[in-house]
């Protein structure tokens, strides 16, 4: 089963990467850019089809390494 | 005072702080390497050392803070031993939760490697015992990842139970933006556990502590922890 964790920074978290990317954006001229603020995204494959199985997997996994939950969220997406 | 330094793939300041610990302590630490699940019996004090374990991937210290042997570290700390956490170190005890906090990309977007110069907030720590309060000591730092951020409560009790122990300040040991090189909140340099027995900074003490270094501003605090066992034995 493929599943897709989005791990994003917590509102109110200060992200210098995002900013520069903002500016970055702002000097090619990308019109009507307002903010930018960068994450990360796993795309990964879990052996089995039990879905309840597969999410409390990948719950497990962002809690204990993919997210650092003091400064991010994670989404955890089955894409079957 | 015997010393053990862990070893993760990635981490290249372990023979720095192998010299500085044996010039000052007189005595050779061990090495550690991560996938052992035990430290050596009869260790004094646990090092994590400075580098990029991993090669940083994922965030800085995540995957090393998940090690077989940080199981140990963990029991170590909460038995009282000593951790000293510099510069990939804070950012593994952070990860690992034995600090609070998070060491997040330098303000300026840039990796800095150059000397600063720090507050000394408390000499009534283990660390800061060779030092006094509102010393400034000149010691270098190195990484791209040295911005302390926690959530403002986190900051509140650090603060108000004295566990800043270093800030970044001004030769004359003003704390000013100018001087906080790379953004840190409050100008944290290093910091402290509830306890009292785990030291988390960013900058490089094991750097400043032989004359032929040019300076040696750091030797202080690894006499002052020798200077703590020998008091206690």
């Amino acid at each position: 089963m493929k599943a897709r964790v989005t791990v994003t920074l917590k509102s109110g978290v200060l992200d210098p990467q995002g900013k520069a990317i903002e500016g970055a954006l702002k000097s090619l001229g990308v019109s009507g850019v307002a903010s930018v603020r960068q994450g990360k995204v796993f795309d990964i494959e879990i052996e089995g089809g039990d879905r309840t199985r597969t999410e409390a997997a990948l719950k497990s996994a962002a809690e204990k390494l993919l997210a650092n939950t003091v400064i991010e969220n994670y989404l955890v997406e089955l894409i079957g | 005072m015997k010393a053990a330094i862990l070893v993760f793939p990635g981490i290249n300041r372990e023979r720095d702080m192998a010299r500085a610990l044996t010039l000052v302590s007189g005595r050779e630490p061990a090495m550690v390497w991560h996938a052992e699940s035990e430290l050596p019996a009869g260790t004094d004090v646990v090092v994590i050392p400075g580098g990029f374990s991993y090669g940083d991937y994922l965030r800085c210290g995540a995957i090393a803070a998940r090690a077989p042997i940080m199981d140990a570290v963990r029991a170590f700390a909460q038995k009282g031993g000593l951790v000293l956490a510099i510069c990939n170190g804070f950012q593994i005890a952070c990860e690992a939760g034995l600090l609070p906090g998070v060491l997040m990309r330098n303000a300026q977007l840039r990796f800095i490697c150059r000397d600063v110069y720090l507050r000394v907030e408390r000499s009534d720590t283990p660390f800061t015992r060779g030092y006094n309060a509102g010393q400034v000591i000149r010691v270098p730092v190195a990484h791209g990842e040295g911005n302390y951020i926690a959530d403002g409560e986190t900051i509140a009790r650090l603060e108000g139970e004295g566990r800043v122990v270093f800030r970044y300040a001004s030769p004359d040991g003003i704390v000013d933006p100018n001087w906080n090189h790379n953004g840190a909140m409050n100008a944290i340099a290093g910091i402290i556990n509830e306890r009292g027995n785990v030291l988390g900074m960013m900058p490089h003490p094991e750097n400043h502590v032989e004359a032929l270094m040019g300076c040696t501003d750091g030797r202080g605090l690894f006499a002052g922890l020798v200077d703590h066992f020998q008091k206690a034995a």
